[in-house]
């Protein structure tokens, strides 16, 4: 018998609330190794406080989340070591230029510089005419590029895009989309946020959708869709209150 | 083949096992922590100098020359310590709280809170580009004081102690401020209501033992009173209390503080929430 994949991510019954607002709540799921999973959900829904409980940015009240076996709470530096986030908010270090911001991240994590890998990141992500300058100066796009990057810059098995594409030109997306494959060919795993919804279609293997901190669909892309758009599904979904898995 | 692929063949997508080095994430947090100060020098190295220029010109050249002190020491000669150690404190407290607060404030905090940093390496790095702040505005603010005065440098290396043991006590208070501050406005509280009072109440411009009852009393409860007493007995081999106390108060204190710190990055749910 084949030994069974560790999940590259398992969450289990997972709840936050703030204050009495339960943002996530009773949430189980597991993508596997080499997934390209996207989790949808309208604003609100708790996709984004899911993230930032499996990459340790919030603390969880109650459940587990475990990267490749290892427990966040437990095992915080393995885990983080294995995931690369990027936000979905824009954070700018105004001290910094974004070519000193890049050689300084793989560091935080224990890593030398790769000078081939990161030249590689900038020139996919069309960063090499903007080295110099700090993030204020960038345009909204460009911020949002240099936040892949820096994502990428530690190599992770685990890579968590929390709306990569929004306000980014539709040249970058392809050139992003393309390079999110080709690693996910070489085994990274690939957790996708977006309102895109084609974009969620066209590249993922498997969607969840959550609403209102619950999980209310999980499936292949194929069977969640069967023969409408994933559009129409979402909307179905996120309208209706019952869980539909 | 593509010639991205061909590309991504030749690199390694995965960082190996054994390549991460817990001391190249401190070292790096540390790099920052300087390029940051480095990157805004007019503000963090040149202007506490210039501070530093108006007090030596005011308390010590005019002021100074009118106040009789007795012994061996002239007014100005008792300030500089004084003046000195007030750069160190200041700019270790200014330097770990803004740098922090900004990054909660900005939001940049999360590109630090998503990696394996430990307590320890936040606590160790933040500190210790705080105190190389501190110790460069304090050594210039001296090299600037010898225009004025010549000092006796009775213990250097017990000087060079008393600041280092300073600007951590202050880099570890500007820390906790930075970690519980939630606005501009409560940072301030720190800065104007804790900081400022401790400083001007530590015998900087004048001798502690010459100070009434009960206010005499009540300044020997104030930290930075151990600080000043401990940095002056070393530059000028004379003060109110020897070096060996000054240093073990202040060791004491800042063993406190980094029990402290290390809770609030470890575990406050004003940083991870």
């Amino acid at each position: 018998m084949p030994t069974p994949q560790v999940p590259a991510l398992e969450i289990k019954k997972l709840t936050k609330h703030y204050g009495s607002f339960a943002a996530v709540d009773d949430l189980s799921l597991s993508i596997e190794p080499g997934e390209i999973f996207g989790l949808l959900g309208p604003n609100g829904a708790g996709k984004s406080t899911t993230i930032h409980l499996a990459s340790g940015l919030a603390r969880m009240e109650s459940g587990s989340i475990s990267v490749f076996g290892h427990d966040v709470v437990a095992h915080p530096t393995q885990t983080r070591r294995l995931v690369g986030l990027m936000h979905q908010e824009v954070v700018i270090d105004n001290f910094l230029t974004i070519g000193q911001m890049l050689g300084l991240h793989a560091g935080y994590y224990g890593l030398k510089d790769d000078p081939e890998w990161r030249e590689l990141l900038v020139e996919r992500l069309a960063l090499g005419d903007h080295l110099g300058k700090k993030m204020m100066k960038l345009s909204g796009g460009m911020k949002r590029r240099f936040m892949v990057a820096k994502a990428l810059i530690h190599k992770p098995k685990l890579l968590i895009l929390d709306e990569p594409t929004a306000g980014v030109d539709v040249e970058l997306r392809v050139a992003l989309w393309d390079f999110v494959r080709e690693i996910n060919r070489r085994g990274t795993t690939v957790v996708l946020t977006t309102h895109y919804l084609e974009e969620a279609e066209a590249l993922c293997g498997r969607i969840a959708i959550m609403n209102r901190g619950k999980l209310v669909a999980l499936d292949t892309t194929k069977n969640l869709i069967a023969d409408q758009t994933l559009e129409k599904v979402f909307v179905q979904l996120t309208r209706s209150q019952e869980p539909v898995l | 083949m593509s010639k991205l692929s061909e590309r991504l063949d030749r690199v390694q997508v995965f960082a190996p096992e054994g390549s991460h080095s817990s001391f190249r994430s401190f070292q790096t947090l540390l790099k920052r922590e300087i390029l940051r100060f480095l990157s805004v020098a007019g503000q963090t190295l040149l202007a506490p100098v210039v501070t530093a220029t108006l007090y030596l010109l005011i308390f010590g050249v005019s002021l100074g020359s009118r106040v009789s002190f007795g012994g061996d020491v002239t007014y100005i000669q008792f300030v500089v310590p004084g003046l000195a150690l007030m750069g160190v404190i200041n700019n270790a407290f200014a330097n770990t709280s803004s740098s922090l607060f900004v990054a909660k404030f900005l939001g940049n905090i999360q590109d630090l809170l998503v990696t394996p940093l430990t307590p320890w390496q936040y606590l160790f790095a933040y500190s210790a580009a705080a105190i190389i702040r501190a110790l460069a505005v304090g050594a210039v603010i001296l090299g600037v004081a010898a225009c004025f005065t010549s000092l006796p440098w009775a213990h250097p290396v017990e000087a060079l102690l008393m600041a280092g043991v300073s600007a951590l006590l202050f880099a570890l208070f500007g820390l906790i401020a930075a970690l519980y501050a939630k606005s501009f406005d409560t940072l301030s509280i720190f800065t104007n209501f804790m900081l400022m009072p401790l400083i001007y109440l530590g015998g900087l411009f004048y001798p502690v033992s010459e100070l009434p009852q009960p206010w005499n009393l009540v300044s020997r409860f104030n930290p930075l009173y151990y600080l000043i007493e401990g940095f002056r007995h070393a530059l000028l081999g004379v003060g109110e209390i020897s070096f060996v106390t000054s240093f073990t108060v202040s060791v004491g204190l800042s063993a406190v503080l980094a029990g402290i710190v290390l809770w609030m990055f470890g575990s406050s749910p004003r940083l991870r929430n």
